[in-house]
């Protein structure tokens, strides 16, 4: 890793560069994709997009730090709020399902298979 | 010594992330989500972000994870069997390796590390003088104003959306 991402392991005494912060993110991201495969459980399946979106929000503000640009913050801002509106008709939908199916495992949820 | 800081906060957002995804009990997976957000919490506080981090609390971990709470005790949603005892294995095996492929890409994409970007006028020396909460609010009446509004009307629509698909038919 070069540039401002300058090696982890040369940086251990001081400042946390932005790469450690970036493969946190990534790392998360990926828990958050697994989650969504192996669960069947639409609700964990929706915290594990809630995971994905707050990796990219790190992201978001680690860029926003070392680049000294207050654009990521603000996006950041943005993202919450349209995860919480996301959040609410997402779990709206959920409860539909569930007077219908009595059930949220995603899949018994199948009236759109041919 | 930022490391200090930086390393347990990390490990505590990846355990518990880890926990979200592989506990049985959706009511331990929300509690164990809560987590996650506090560790990210402390991490924005850590990259000079304080409003960001509050924000983060209050929403993530107080408005988004008490909904959740609610479904999920209003749903009495039972367990699951875990994946590795499920029918459709060639399924799931394609699903991981699909994962596996993309955390080869983000490998790739953050160890090549191209071009940083341009720096802004933001120094944290300049946000420190001035305020971090002072600046965001400042850009989001100024140049962010129009996304601001449209986030507000998205937010009814969400409120009067969710009203119309939980009600009672």
């Amino acid at each position: 890793m070069r540039g401002a991402g300058c090696g982890v392991r040369g940086a251990m005494t001081g400042t946390v560069p932005l790469s450690a912060y970036l493969i946190l993110s990534a790392a998360l991201f990926a828990i958050g994709v697994i989650g969504v495969v192996i669960r069947r459980n639409a609700l964990i399946i929706f915290m594990a997009i809630e995971l994905m979106l707050n990796a990219v929000n790190l992201t978001f503000v680690a860029f926003s730090k070392f680049l000294g640009s207050m654009d990521g913050q603000i996006i950041v801002f943005f993202v919450m709020a349209v995860a919480a509106a996301e959040v609410a008709l997402g779990l709206a939908i959920i409860i539909a399902l569930y007077r219908n199916k009595e059930s949220v495992n995603v899949d018994d949820i199948n009236l759109l298979k041919g | 010594m930022e490391w200090l800081l930086f390393v347990p906060l990390a490990a505590l957002a990846l355990g518990t992330a880890a926990f979200v995804i592989l506990l049985r009990n959706p009511i331990y997976c929300a509690l164990a989500l809560v987590g996650t957000f506090f560790a990210l919490s402390g991490l924005y506080l850590l990259l000079q972000a304080e409003f960001v981090a509050v924000v983060q609390v209050i929403i993530y971990a107080g408005a988004i994870m008490v909904l959740f709470l609610f479904v999920i005790m209003l749903l009495d949603v039972g367990h699951e069997p875990p994946p590795w005892l499920r029918r459709d294995r060639p399924r799931l095996l394609l699903g991981l390796g699909l994962v596996a492929l993309l955390v080869l890409e983000l490998a790739v994409a953050i160890g090549s590390w191209i071009a940083p970007g341009i720096r802004g006028p933001y120094t944290s020396d300049y946000v420190n003088a001035v305020g971090n909460t002072q600046l965001i609010g400042r850009l989001l009446f100024t140049e962010f104003l129009i996304p601001f509004e449209i986030t507000s009307i998205i937010l009814l629509i969400a409120i009067v959306g969710a009203m119309v698909l939980a009600r009672r038919q």
